[in-house]
This record gives C-alpha cells, sequence and structure tokens, in this order.
C-alpha cells in the first residue's frame, strides 16, 4: 500500500489580496512520516494543509508528491485524502454510505461499493454501526468513519485538520493512540494540523513549527524540544525559560546583571539563551558550586500530580518557571511569597541565534 | 417563579395564545358546522336539520361558479409556482453565496417586490399586458404576477438555510471526487432537502391562496380564491361551506401525513441505537 512518494513543498505562497497566508514555505517530508504542523491560530498552517489537499490553489510555488507536481491539481486527483475538522460526514447518509461515497462518485455498482465501504470500516472496528447516521455516533466513532472514507480512496498522503479538537480530552488521548497506531499500520504519510504542541510531540516524527506564514523549525520532536531553533519555538513548545541576553567574549549577561558562560563561543550580540524547566533546581542558599544562580520570589506553586511547577519572580528579568518532580518538590517545599534561589548547570543552557 | 410557580406573564401570554387559537379556529368550526345544513339549504344559524346535500352538490356542475375548474387551476398554478420557486430559489441562493459584481443591487432590486402592493403589482402586469396587446391568464401573466411574489420569500429562506449550511460538505464531496453536479445531486440536494420542501409548500400556499396580485392578472378563468370571492357575493347556499370543509379537510390530510411519514423514518432510524454525546 505504501507507494515511494514524499511530499515537498517549494517556496509556496498563498495570497489572499494584500494579506500573506503561508510566506514562500519549504518543506519535504518523507513517505511514511506522521508529519505534525503545530503553530498558533493564524500561523498558515492550515492554508499549507488545504493547499497541499488541492481546497486552495498556491499563488506561487509548487507542491510535489513523489514524481508528480500535484501544484493544480483537483483535490480527488492527488492521491491525497483529507479529514475535516469536524469530520464533515454526510448527515443523510449512513456510515457505509459515507465511506462508499467516493467508489458511488466513480460508478461502482452498489454492491461492490457497500461490500468495499464493510472492508474498510472493519477496518476502523466500525462494522457494527454500518447502518448508522452520523448524529447516531460518538465523537470517536464519528473519527473512524471519517478516517475510513478518507481511506478507502487508498491516498499515498492522509491529511488531518485539527482532527482531535472535537473531542473532550479523555477520548482525544484515546484517538491520539488510534490514529498513531493506524499510520504506523497503513505505513502511508499523515499530515495533521494541530495547535496543541503536546498533541504533535506525541504523535509526530517531523514536527513544523510555523508563525506568520513562515517555517520556524521542521525536526524530530526531540531536536524541536531539545534545541529550539527561535526563541518563538522555544516559547510554543513549552518546557522552556526563554531569557534575553546580550552575548560576548564566550559568555552572556542576562537583563539582572547574571553572567552566563555560554557553550558556544561565536555567540555575539542580542541573543536568547533556553534553559529547560525541568533542568532548573530550587537551591537554598549559595549551595550550589559550579552552578548559574538566580535568586527570586517564589509566585505560584501548581501541583500537576508527577511534577510541580513552581513560577519565580526574578527582578529585571522575565519570570521564570522550574518543574520538580513530586518528591523533590516536597522534601522541601516552597510556598508563593517564599525568597527562593533558582540554579542550573551551565551545559543546560542552549544558545539561541538572534 | 423559581419554585415552580406560574407568573401573572404566564397567564397574560397563555390568554393571549387562547385568543389567536379561538381566532383562528372559531371562524372555521363555524364553517365545517354550517357545511352541513339541511337540505333546505340557509346561510346562517340556527341550522336547518342536518345532512350532506352540500358535499354532493360540490361536485354537480354549478350554476353559478365553477369549483372544478377554478380547484384545476388553482392547483396547477400553484405546483408550476412551486416547482418554479424552488428551483430558482436554490440557484440564487448558491449563487448569492459569494459576493459579485452588483450583488447587493440585485438582491434588493428582487426584495422590493415585497414592499410594493400586491395590488399595484397586479394593475401594472394587467396594463403592461394590455399595452403589449397580450391576453392576460393565469397560466402567463398570473403565474408571473404570483412568482413575483414568492421568489424573493424563497430567496431569503435560502439565506438563512445557506447561512448554515458548511462549505465543508461540499470539499468532503470534492475531496472523494465527486463533480461539481455530483457534489450539489449527492450532497448539496438531500442534505437541504427538508429546506427545499419548506420553500416549495410555501411557495405552494402563497401561491394557491393569492388574491390581490391575481386580481388583474388571471384573465378570464378565475383561480379558486377570485371564484369564491365572486360566489360570496352571490351563491346563497351552503356549497360554499361545504367547500370550505373540503379544502380544510385537505390540508389536514396532507399535513397528518406528512407527520406520520416523518414520525415512521424516525422510528426506523432509531433502531439503529445512538452513542451520540458518549465518550466511546
Amino acid at each position: 500500500m505504501a507507494k515511494r512518494s514524499d511530499v515537498e513543498l517549494i517556496a509556496v505562497t498563498k495570497r489572499y489580496g494584500q494579506t500573506l497566508a503561508v510566506d514562500g514555505v519549504n518543506l519535504r517530508i518523507p513517505s511514511g512520516t506522521y508529519c505534525c504542523l503545530l503553530g498558533p491560530s493564524g500561523c498558515g498552517k492550515t492554508t499549507t494543509l488545504r493547499m497541499i489537499a488541492g481546497h486552495e490553489i498556491a499563488s506561487e510555488g509548487d507542491i510535489l508528491l513523489g514524481m508528480d507536481n500535484i501544484t493544480n491539481l483537483p483535490p480527488a486527483r492527488r492521491g491525497t485524502a483529507m479529514m475535516f475538522q469536524n469530520y464533515a460526514l454526510f448527515p443523510h447518509l449512513d456510515c457505509v454510505e459515507n465511506v462508499a461515497f467516493s467508489l458511488r462518485m466513480k460508478g461502482v455498482a452498489k454492491a461492490a461499493r457497500r461490500e468495499a465501504a464493510m472492508e474498510v470500516l472493519r477496518r476502523v472496528h466500525m462494522e457494527g454501526f454500518a447502518g448508522r447516521l452520523p448524529a447516531q455516533l460518538s465523537g470517536g466513532q464519528q473519527q473512524r468513519v471519517a478516517l475510513a472514507r478518507a481511506l478507502i480512496t487508498d491516498p499515498s498522503v492522509l491529511l488531518l485538520d485539527e482532527p482531535l479538537s472535537a473531542l473532550d480530552p479523555f477520548l482525544r488521548v484515546k484517538m491520539r493512540e488510534e490514529l498513531k497506531a493506524l499510520q504506523t499500520r497503513l505505513g502511508i504519510t499523515f499530515i495533521h494540523v494541530t495547535h496543541s504542541q503536546e498533541e504533535a510531540m506525541a504523535l509526530a516524527d517531523l514536527v513544523v513549527v510555523m508563525k506568520g506564514g513562515r517555517i520556524e523549525q521542521a525536526d524530530a520532536p526531540r531536536t524541536v524540544f531539545n534545541r529550539p531553533a527561535t526563541a518563538f519555538v522555544a516559547q510554543f513548545i513549552g518546557g522552556h525559560n526563554v531569557l534575553a541576553a546580550r552575548a560576548g567574549g564566550g559568555s552572556a549577561v542576562l537583563g539582572n546583571g547574571t553572567v552566563v558562560p555560554l557553550p558556544d563561543a561565536t555567540a555575539t550580540g542580542d541573543i536568547h539563551v533556553a534553559v529547560r524547566a525541568d533542568r532548573a533546581r530550587l537551591v537554598s542558599g549559595e549551595g550550589a558550586p559550579g552552578r548559574i544562580v538566580v535568586a527570586g520570589t517564589a509566585r505560584s506553586v501548581e501541583y500537576f500530580g508527577p511534577i510541580v511547577q513552581v513560577g519565580i519572580d526574578v527582578p529585571d528579568l522575565d519570570p521564570l518557571a522550574v518543574s520538580l518532580a513530586e518528591h523533590d518538590f516536597f522534601a522541601a517545599p516552597v510556598a508563593p511569597g517564599d525568597a527562593v534561589a533558582v540554579a542550573w548547570a551551565p551545559e543546560d543552557i542552549h544558545v539561541i541565534a538572534p | 417563579m423559581n419554585q415552580g410557580e406560574r407568573g401573572l406573564g404566564f397567564y397574560l401570554l397563555a390568554g393571549f395564545f387562547c385568543l389567536f387559537v379561538l381566532f383562528l379556529y372559531g371562524p372555521l368550526s363555524t364553517i365545517v358546522i354550517l357545511s352541513f345544513q339541511g337540505p333546505n339549504g340557509g346561510l346562517t344559524f340556527p341550522m336547518n336539520g342536518l345532512s350532506t346535500r352540500w358535499f354532493e352538490n360540490l361536485f354537480e356542475t354549478q350554476m353559478v361558479g365553477d369549483f372544478a375548474g377554478s380547484f384545476q387551476r388553482s392547483m396547477a398554478l400553484g405546483l408550476a409556482v412551486m416547482l418554479v420557486t424552488v428551483i430558482f430559489s436554490f440557484m440564487a441562493g448558491l449563487a448569492f453565496r459569494r459576493r459579485f459584481l452588483g450583488s447587493g443591487i440585485v438582491f434588493y432590486l428582487a426584495i422590493a417586490s415585497l414592499i410594493v402592493p400586491s395590488i399595484l403589482v397586479s394593475l401594472g402586469i394587467g396594463l403592461l399586458f394590455r399595452l403589449l396587446e397580450l391576453d392576460t391568464n393565469w397560466y402567463s401573466s398570473g403565474f408571473g404576477a404570483h412568482l413575483s411574489w414568492t421568489l424573493p420569500f424563497g430567496l431569503l429562506i435560502m439565506f438563512a438555510v445557506f447561512n448554515r449550511f458548511s462549505p465543508a460538505y461540499e470539499e468532503a464531496a470534492r475531496d472523494l471526487g465527486a463533480t461539481p453536479w455530483q457534489t450539489i445531486r449527492h450532497v448539496v440536494i438531500p442534505i437541504l432537502l427538508p429546506s427545499l420542501i419548506g420553500v416549495g409548500l410555501f411557495g405552494f400556499t402563497l401561491s394557491y391562496d393569492e388574491f390581490a396580485r391575481t386580481l388583474y392578472t388571471a384573465g378570464s378563468f378565475n383561480t379558486l380564491p377570485l371564484e369564491i370571492y365572486g360566489m360570496t357575493t352571490n351563491v346563497t347556499t351552503p356549497v360554499l361551506y361545504a367547500l370550505g370543509t373540503v379544502t380544510t379537510g385537505l390540508s389536514f390530510l396532507v399535513i397528518g401525513i406528512a407527520l406520520a411519514a416523518f414520525t415512521l423514518i424516525d422510528r426506523r432510524r432509531r433502531r439503529q441505537g445512538s452513542d451520540a454525546g458518549r465518550g466511546v
């Protein structure tokens, strides 16, 4: 089933009148990748997806799928299939007829298309609901039918527009797992638009972080998390303290005067440094030799179960966040208003080029 | 109020509703009762016995008035108006989903027909036909006059309908290989079918009982409303009431059949069970 077909965007731009929705995007998605387009609303991720699907036509640039230039092809002739945000299941057709729709459009006889549709419904474990209308299904069941309807066209790329946003939190996690399992089993490319970094991290082989119509970073989730390319990525992905600093001569000075040694001596001028919240520690007094220590006041304490997050105000610096393991926090608990000192190791500093 | 006690507002509104029902069904019941007037006739209470003679009379050739003919004309006219209204309102609704050059002007031009008094529209069409030396007829000038009434209504309804219609369905159809025509045929029309039936019924009723716009445009043959109006001035038997009873009965029958059909379809669907809103 898996055809070797990479998706490639070359300088793809979309304009609506004067507004630039997508601005010269270049991206290569290798065949069989689970790719998440991640970003805040209005970043161009949905427009990019819709251009790949053929529901928007790129103003400039080319979109390739395998050896074919699909930039201007109609949606059904691209080898892609799309799952819409609220699934867009046809409300007047039962599950089998929804799934069989594309075959019906091709003129496949009723018995043959229903049989084929049942086969795909079995693959998503929905064969017992064949006669139901979409309105008689739960959100998760609707999603499975929508998946079946898209998969029956045998696409080499499945495009998913915020597929999990219509579900309640518990079901979202469950369907997320199902999506990943399905993609692994089918071996086809999934391109999934989301604004949830958690979803992107959990699912993707390739995370594409977008902002203002441009790609900020396209990397494996682990790379995105450990080496965010821009201050925006570090902030959006979460779990980071992003601090402005002035670099020069192998070190940098934070806003409050703290001097931070840099692993990379070439950085100069205005930079950002990122420190993961789970790498920072709370220390008492000065007892942290070889570490960078910043003094401040605890502002908030949030309990998440496995971790406790402490928000800290530091004079002349953006607020910091420290994630502590539950056990570590309760070994030396702090309350809002307490004076605290945050420490981290020099090697945990990640320099973000300006 | 919060303890389940009803306030003054409830009783006032309930009273208003009762008045409304009385005002609507009071006269109707009077007509139904009087249509069973005894064989000697009489147009008012008290009744002179009971009979079904006036119903039989209805289907005999009338000395004054032509029930069957005018009823057939009104039905034919109503059905034709219904068909044209549904088709063109639907197409206009599709067209108006996008703004086009002059769309505002076209819209107001169409809607203006609702504001101009019907009787003037009727008179104007009649005069125009005479000026062009054409005969006015219920199926030509009358047909046009009715459409000038039903089309703007149909268009307004379709506006509301398309406002709530998600373009995602059409995109999904396109994604699954449907041609534009297949999308209309297999997705848009079936989803909007209840609304289209509504527009059709609305168009039919507007035409079926239209008086003012028919008055100067019907030509030499009357539609049912014109015929009934004519008869109220010169028929002296309760056959008029019988006609009222039969037409009202027919209307209720149609409504009843529709409701029964809906209930039946709903029951058949429910047999499949439902997980809607459940976290599975």
